[in-house]
């Protein structure tokens, strides 16, 4: 793919607008070597008063440059470079382009540079990675590199960096390092290198070999020319994410650079100094690469940083050198990343403090993009403990930020900044300041400013009523915004600490009272007065008819769902207050209860009224008692919150410090799942350090299941190679491959099926060096398929070292036809941190496929019998993969069936038969496969003596294609 | 670091986009006009800085033009911010007067002679300077428009 994607269509108006100035639009012809020719094709061009006269000027244009290539007389390099470079217009104004490749190309070969210029510049936009010339260009290139002329080595890097394909790098690579540490080349050929090299690293990081030219390639750092030291910053840093030790020596050397911009005089950078700030980006981008090791150990180093970091420090307080934006702009950059490695480093309390009051600053700047980015880091430096308590003397003007800024990236901002700051002190005005903010936060952002005040209201919680009242009141004011994470945790702590279920059971007894309430309080109360309503029968204006009724009144209002939870309060109410019981049990007796169209309804209706009629007291007192506490874990609110921000955000959100090795260099694989579908017994997935692993014992499948972390999403490691679902659907074919494999572990697959028979091997590789911990593969089989794990020795021991393999056999029996396959849940820990996914098994029906060779005539009598319009299963679907014969044939095969040969009259089409074995039945299956090479499309039409089978087999066949 | 570069104009159409990270050809289309939507929307008391998807856009307007810039999580909002700025400044340098209309071409030839990975890795002023420098080779000058930017 061209690197340059231009895709304009330039639209007439946007030049002739009513009253413009015609005289602008005129293009001035250009002096000197400028192409007049194309000069005034491209006035021609913009003169055109409609799409067709401009298409018709392009056609005779293409047409006269079509006949200057093709004319018998030898073109001059001027000729060419001139139609190539209309050519080129020509593709950029939207147009199709399918010849001049080769003069391009034969521009390359040019002396003159504007000619090889313009020669490099078509191949780079429009000339393919796979087209044949590759070989003539790969062989110009090689030619510009040797020629020692810096201008022509230069255009050959930039075309490598634009083109940036695997095939230039294969060619490249290893000649770009030498070309970048050589002594004699110039400095604009070095500061090529280093970003064509950067560029293919970038790329194909495996095609570029370390060798002894990184040593030398630190050394850049002290290069005279501050172009090259930009673009070696650029490189290393790039680079020492994967080899910090290789580079290592690259922090004092950094250090140095650094020292000298930030103690130079405004002038003295010359050509580097932007708007009087010495080389900002420079600045900025060594500021970065030291991010990517902790504090220098050498204390002299670390002394000269410090002193650097401080006059950037002090720098901002100074009058500014020029009123211009720029200039306030480009040192804000310096001092906003001077920031960032104060807190990285975090073990300057002085700094630290600093830091943030200079953030404070600007919380009251008058420009938006500095109080938002003030807001952001402040957020980072609230969790350092030694700027903490600094951060929180900001509170008021965060909060005014949050009531009056007019932009709402910025009210986040602050939002997040107020979580971050957050602790028992202040919990109380932070939370109702949230809260108020609330009523009229923005939609998209409502749902996280729920979560983030139930995560505060329960962690700083010092007395529960309040922490009751708080989620009452998200409750109210954004009902819809409140998950079910949200609403389960306050009946989580409420049935937990009988300290406060009185006051609960009070409040909700009052918010029910209002005469349109949110469902979710409905839930709540609902629960809540089902548990401990009896907490507040004593007083007679929430005696328990009047509760009962009060919570009727809501029922017809309501869901399927929360009228299912109310009818388990009535239940509930039956045993706490035996006066209820006649009432309830007419309401449970009535028609649209226990005839209710929804099963769930229907089902609890009856079952209660049973129950409630059946059993004694004392079974109902036994049956109904009040839940038991839920087992102590960390909140499924926070776990949400971290999943809605992602990782990447996560450490702002943590209680404790940032970890700096962790977090930027070398954080290793991110310890997070891939798709987990079952409860979690520790929901700190994310690896993060938020809270200690649970003390209490983990919760079982069963227990605790209200509150189900899904991890899913965004979270997920991405695998290496196809998805697991395309990984899947490869193995509909055939029995032997890898089945799934990710940066950590790959898992390989060997099976082999007999009749109704099957018997799998599964090899699991520890990719990484480390051992995995507590390894536990297993088998989940939702549906009739019977898997017996007979032997798995090897899998048991639940460590798998660093590169070895361990292997699993399952032997498997099909007892009867089923749809979904069983699932292989793998979950371990690597590197402490837990690591779970879920795959399914490759084992679908077909597996049991016998083949049957028949005749002719027996296919066409047996197609007839099962002629029943619902054995018939077809699909017409496009070709996904080229029309091969003999990839067909094989697949066919795979997938199980006999080929029948002589059997359709059209030999381009396939028929097969065969029968599925399974335990309780057999089942025929017909099939026929019918390709249309012009169309690329197929039609598959499956007939069996079972619907789903036949139903179920087309699907997976035509997916294959 | 810089995921994408993206000159748009208020239509909505793209006037150049140069991507430093695989992104499928078909996908773009989409994920520009995404952002330029993004970038519509917002008003000039709004920061330049959007939260998009998992990653940063970092936006400036010209006239009738958005510059955007793609970052990834770690990178400097401010330094890309008025990175921007100087690159039109280089342009305009460069071409003495530019408009909307030229960028894409001229971009074309400006991102070949010059910092191909990404100009910003370059950092500027030594682009202004090779720009200018460049220039006096006597490159493409087929034409300019008015419509200072």
């Amino acid at each position: 793919t061209p690197v340059i994607q231009a895709l304009w269509r330039p639209r007439r108006e946007d030049y002739l607008r009513p009253g413009a100035d015609t005289t602008a639009i005129m293009p001035a012809v250009s002096k000197g070597d400028g192409m007049r020719g194309l000069a005034v094709f491209i006035s021609d061009i913009r003169n055109c008063k409609s799409k067709e006269a401009e298409i018709k000027r392009i056609n005779k244009e293409l047409a006269n440059i079509r006949s200057k290539f093709k004319g018998d007389k030898a073109l001059d390099g001027y000729s060419k470079k001139k139609y190539v470079c209309k050519l080129l217009f020509i593709f950029l104004l939207g147009h199709d382009i399918d010849f001049g490749h080769m003069e391009a190309v034969n521009l390359l070969s040019s002396n003159k540079y504007t000619e090889k210029q313009i020669g490099y510049l078509f191949i780079s936009v429009l000339v393919n990675s796979n087209s044949e010339l590759i070989r003539l260009i790969n062989n110009a290139i090689k030619n510009d590199l040797a020629s020692r002329n810096p201008t022509f080595m230069c255009l050959a890097l930039h075309c490598i960096a634009n083109v940036g394909s695997r095939e230039m790098g294969e060619a490249f690579a290893a000649d770009i390092p030498r070309i970048l540490v050589a002594g004699d080349s110039m400095d604009s050929v070095k500061q090529s290198a280093a970003l064509c090299l950067l560029r293919l690293y970038k790329a194909s990081p495996d095609l570029v070999p370390m060798g002894e030219w990184t040593a030398r390639v630190v050394h850049l750092l002290n290069d005279q020319h501050m172009g090259v030291v930009t673009a070696a910053v650029s490189l290393i840093t790039c680079l020492c994410k994967k080899n910090p030790d290789d580079f290592k020596t690259c922090i004092s050397l950094a250090v140095s650079r650094l020292s000298r911009i930030v103690s130079s005089a405004s002038t003295d950078l010359q050509d580097y100094t932007y708007y009087f700030v010495p080389a900002p980006w420079l600045s900025v981008k060594l500021l970065r690469l030291l991010q990517c090791y902790p504090p220098p150990e050498d204390a002299a180093v670390k002394g000269r940083l410090v002193e650097c970091l401080e006059t950037v420090l002090n720098k901002a307080q100074e009058p500014p050198k020029s009123k211009k934006v720029q200039h306030s702009n480009a040192k804000n950059a310096i001092l906003f990343e001077t920031i960032s490695l104060i807190i990285h480093y975090d073990s300057e309390p002085n700094l630290l403090v600093r830091a943030c009051n200079q953030l404070g600053q600007f919380l009251q700047h008058r420009e938006t993009n500095l109080r938002y980015l003030a807001l952001e880091s402040m957020c980072t430096l609230a969790s350092s403990e030694f700027s903490h308590e600094a951060v929180k003397t900001h509170i008021d003007t965060v909060i005014n930020a949050l009531k009056t800024e007019r932009d709402v990236s910025v009210r986040q901002r602050a939002a997040d900044l107020l979580y971050a700051m957050c602790d028992r002190s202040n919990a109380k005005q932070i939370v109702s300041e949230m809260l108020r903010y609330l009523e009229t936060a923005d939609y998209a952002i409502r749902e996280e400013i729920v979560l983030k005040v139930a995560i505060l209201a329960e962690k700083y919680a010092v007395d529960y009523s309040w922490y009751v009242d708080t989620i009452l009141n998200l409750i109210r004011i954004a009902g819809d915004y409140v998950s079910e994470e949200v609403w389960y945790r306050v009946l989580q702590i409420v049935t937990n600490r009988d300290d406060v279920q009185g006051y609960a059971a009070k409040t909700v007894f009052e918010a029910l009272q209002a005469p349109a309430c949110h469902e979710n309080m409905v839930k709540v109360g609902g629960y809540i007065l089902g548990e401990f309503g009896n907490l507040i029968a004593g007083d007679p204006r929430s005696s328990p008819p009047v509760q009962f009724s009060l919570l009727h009144s809501k029922f017809h209002l309501c869901s399927v769902a929360t009228r299912a939870l109310l009818l388990s309060t009535y239940i509930k109410f039956i045993n706490l207050f035996p006066e209820t019981k006649a009432t309830i049990q007419g309401v449970l007796r009535a028609g649209s209860q226990l005839r209710n169209a929804d099963v769930e309804l229907q089902q609890r209706a009856v079952e209660y009224l049973t129950l409630s009629s059946v059993a004694s007291t004392d079974v109902l007192a036994t049956v109904l008692e009040e839940m038991p506490p839920f087992p102590e874990r960390e909140s499924s609110i926070l776990a949400k919150l971290k999943r809605k921000k992602g990782p990447g955000a996560a450490s702002a959100l943590d209680d404790g410090r940032r970890d700096p090795s962790s977090n930027d260099i070398n954080g290793g694989v991110e310890p997070t799942p891939s798709t987990v579908s079952t409860p979690s017994p520790s929901a700190d997935l994310l690896g993060l350090r938020a809270a200690p692993p649970p003390a209490a014992p983990p919760a079982s499948a069963g227990a605790g299941n209200l509150l189900v972390d899904v991890f899913d999403g965004p979270a997920a490691q991405p695998s290496l190679g196809p998805t697991p679902e395309e990984a899947f659907l490869r193995f509909v074919c055939k029995n032997n491959g890898v089945l799934f494999e990710n940066q950590l572990l790959q898992i390989g697959v060997k099976s082999e099926f007999r009749q109704n028979l099957g018997r799998m091997y599964l090899f699991y590789g520890n990719k990484t060096s480390v051992q995995f911990q507590n390894f536990s593969p297993t088998v989940v089989h939702p549906g009739d398929l019977q898997t017996h794990i007979l032997s798995a020795p090897p899998a048991l021991r639940s460590q798998v070292d660093g590169g070895a393999q361990v292997q699993q056999v399952l032997n498997i029996e099909c007892l009867r036809d089923f749809l979904t396959p069983p699932l292989l849940s793998v979950r371990f820990r690597y590197g402490g941190a837990p690591q779970a996914l879920t795959l399914k098994l490759p084992v679908t029906i077909n597996k049991f496929f016998q083949p049957t060779e028949m005749a002719a005539q027996d296919f066409f009598q047996r197609w007839k019998q099962l002629s029943l319009p619902q054995q018939e299963a077809q699909k017409i679907f496009k070709a996904n993969h080229p029309m091969d014969a003999e990839v067909t044939k094989a697949k066919l095969l795979g997938f199980g069936s006999a080929l029948l040969d002589n059997v359709d009259p059209n030999p381009e089409n396939f028929v097969g038969a065969g029968i599925i074995q399974t335990k309780a039945l057999q089942v025929g299956c017909l099939l026929r496969l019918e390709p249309n090479a012009q169309a690329q499309m197929y039609r598959l039409t499956l007939r069996t003596s079972k619907e789903s089978v036949s139903r179920h087999l087309c699907e997976l066949l035509a997916q294959q294609f | 670091m810089i995921k994408f570069f993206l000159m748009v104009n208020k239509q909505g159409q793209t006037r150049l986009s140069k991507y430093y990270e695989h992104v499928d050809v078909n996908k773009r289309t989409l994920l520009e006009t995404e952002v330029i939507k993004s970038c519509l929307s917002r008003s000039n008391e709004q920061c330049s800085f959007i939260e998009f998807k998992d990653f940063k856009l970092i936006y400036r307007q010209y006239a009738a033009l958005f510059i955007v810039v793609g970052v990834n999580d770690t990178e400097n909002e401010m330094a890309i911010y008025e990175f921007i700025h100087n690159f039109v400044e280089v342009l305009d340098e460069y071409f003495s007067r530019v408009s909307e209309l030229d960028v894409s071409f001229f971009n074309t030839v400006f991102h070949s002679t010059q910092a191909h990975s990404s100009t910003y890795e370059i950092g500027s002023c030594s682009v202004t300077q090779a720009g200018v420098q460049r220039c006096n080779h006597g490159s493409l000058h087929p034409g300019s428009v008015g419509l200072k930017l």
